[in-house]
């Protein structure tokens, strides 16, 4: 997550990217929609945008070559695959006539309807849909950004550099050693991923180095998903392996004496993974659009735009939940097609649809050949004004299954395929 | 890329007036769909394919699915969110879709 010099920017492709920036706009396409972040959420806009109007035209902006996705990175943790298995590069969009500036955006003048890109130009939209993800909040961790930069603790919570530098230090610790996960309040990306996280490690430890373990200090009061399931896996397959500790906020990272500092009591660990607090990725911030506990967006959830500014939509983890609406990669991808039928509509001066639905699937593995789900379905509640789980339409597997393992890689092929082309 | 002479199918071949819904209703309904299925319900792998699968089939697959006739693992929970005219409205829209 850096920025680009200039000179680098020119290497990477940068010339024609600069011939789409101006504040002039292009002619031809009836509209232009500028999309902030190529991720689950951003990508499947941009590319849902163009296959309902190819009239419009897209830009996509993302600072990152390829995407790596936080799904099945827990299982490049437990060494079951490998970086290159959970990347996907985003060349397959411009078949759809997505326009993708590799760059980052610095600013957003909602007023004025501009973006400002780092390297220079600026880029006018009719519609800005911002997807940044999460970006982390330090501020209540004492002695993070030292610990982490010195590589003495890491989050792993945004997929790439940070999950392969933790399954090195995974694979370097002694047998007999201690993996510290920490795991903030909720909401934060992908409830069920700690517990799922633990499980993969628990998994390798059991197979390289059986007398290490897993300590896992939850500042929440229990399991925030799929509790029953992964209580049940810890206990029939990791048994002793795995300690729970409930109640247990870190407050800060000793980085010299490798401990976490929780509010009751200090860790000592081998391996410090401590996930910090989350907001919507910084650039929501700048675009003004936070509206919520300077966390999170709230948005209309009939067509995704922000309750703070008018003609910005805002997707995925940055967005305030509605009610029992967690952040994942399936509602990223359905709450930008929800995006991109209003866009389509507003655009060619139609009413959105008034009864969107969105699905939410979610696999975990257990075990390298095991998984559950969670999955649920929302409908708009017209009274509330906001997306409702519908009663009946929402729960978990009954148990862990080879059968459902084999779904959540199929989940992943086809996820990938639909958000990036 | 889809061609477009098969969007403009997609809306013809919906019954008009089918329970209240129109073709983009299906549409969107559908494309929820695709994190399992695949987008315009082609399967990049490993799950069925529901692009130009007849309507009445995918319409008898989605009852049993919300009846718990058929066994199923996430489908069993997905299909009890969608109303009859909901699935009307799905079914049609994979139907006019080319395999």
């Amino acid at each position: 997550m850096r920025a680009f010099s200039r000179r680098e920017f020119l290497r990477l492709g940068g010339a024609a990217a600069l011939s789409l920036a101006g504040c002039a706009r292009t002619t031809g396409g009836k509209a232009r929609v500028v999309v902030i972040g190529g991720g689950f959420a951003g990508a499947t806009a941009a590319k849902y945008i163009r296959l309902w109007d190819p009239g419009i035209e897209v830009l996509m902006v993302e600072r990152e070559a390829v995407f790596t996705s936080c799904p099945m990175s827990n299982l490049v943790l437990g060494g079951y695959k490998s970086m290159p298995d959970i990347q996907r590069g985003y060349q397959r969009l411009a078949d759809y006539g997505v326009q993708r500036i590799r760059d980052e955006a610095l600013a957003v003048d909602g007023a004025k309807k501009l973006v400002k890109l780092a390297c220079g130009g600026d880029l006018s939209y009719d519609r800005l849909i911002v997807a940044p993800g999460i970006d982390f909040d330090f501020s209540e961790l004492d002695g993070y950004q030292a610990a982490m930069a010195a590589g003495r603790v890491l989050h792993a919570w945004k997929a790439g550099p940070q999950t392969a530098a933790l399954r090195k230090q995974l694979e370097a610790m002694r047998d007999g050693g201690v993996y510290v996960l920490s795991v903030p309040f909720a909401p934060y990306r992908c409830l069920p991923a700690p517990y799922e996280r633990a499980s993969l490690v628990a998994a390798y430890f059991k197979q390289a180095k059986p007398r290490s373990k897993v300590l896992i200090v939850d500042a929440n009061p229990e399991i925030t998903s799929k509790g029953p399931l992964f209580l049940r896996a810890w206990s029939d397959l990791y048994p002793g392996l795995i300690e729970y500790r409930a109640n247990s906020k870190a407050i800060g990272v000793d980085a010299k004496n490798s401990v976490v500092n929780l509010e009751v009591e200090d860790v000592k660990g081998d391996v410090l993974n401590v996930i910090p607090p989350q907001r919507a990725g910084d650039i929501a911030a700048k675009a003004g659009v936070v509206t919520t506990n300077n966390r999170w967006c709230d948005i209309d959830w009939l067509t995704m735009e922000s309750k703070a500014v008018k003609n910005i939509h805002v997707l995925g983890d940055a967005t305030l939940a509605a009610p029992a609406m967690p952040k994942s990669g399936s509602l990223a991808n359905n709450q930008a097609k929800l995006c991109a039928a209003a866009v389509v509509e507003l655009i060619n001066g139609r009413p959105p649809d008034p009864r969107p639905k969105l699905i939410n699937a979610c696999y975990s593995f257990v075990s390298p050949g095991e998984a559950v789900h969670l999955a649920a379905v929302y409908g708009w509640d017209a009274g509330e004004r906001t997306m409702h789980p519908i009663k009946g339409a929402g729960g978990t597997s009954s148990e862990r299954s080879e059968l459902e393992a084999k779904n959540a890689l199929a989940w992943a092929q086809n996820i990938w395929a639909d958000s990036f082309g | 890329m889809r061609p477009a002479w098969l969007l403009t199918a997609a809306l013809l071949a919906l019954p008009i007036g089918a329970a209240g819904q129109d073709g983009a209703r299906g549409r969107h309904l559908a494309a929820a769909c695709a994190i399992c299925h695949g987008t315009e319900g082609r399967s990049a792998g490993g799950n069925k394919s529901l692009a130009g699968m007849p309507a009445a089939e995918l319409i008898r697959k989605l009852q049993e699915f919300r009846s718990g006739a058929k066994p199923a693992t996430a489908m069993l929970q997905i299909s009890k969110g969608y109303s009859d005219a909901e699935i009307d409205a799905i079914a049609a829209y994979f139907a006019a879709l080319g395999k």
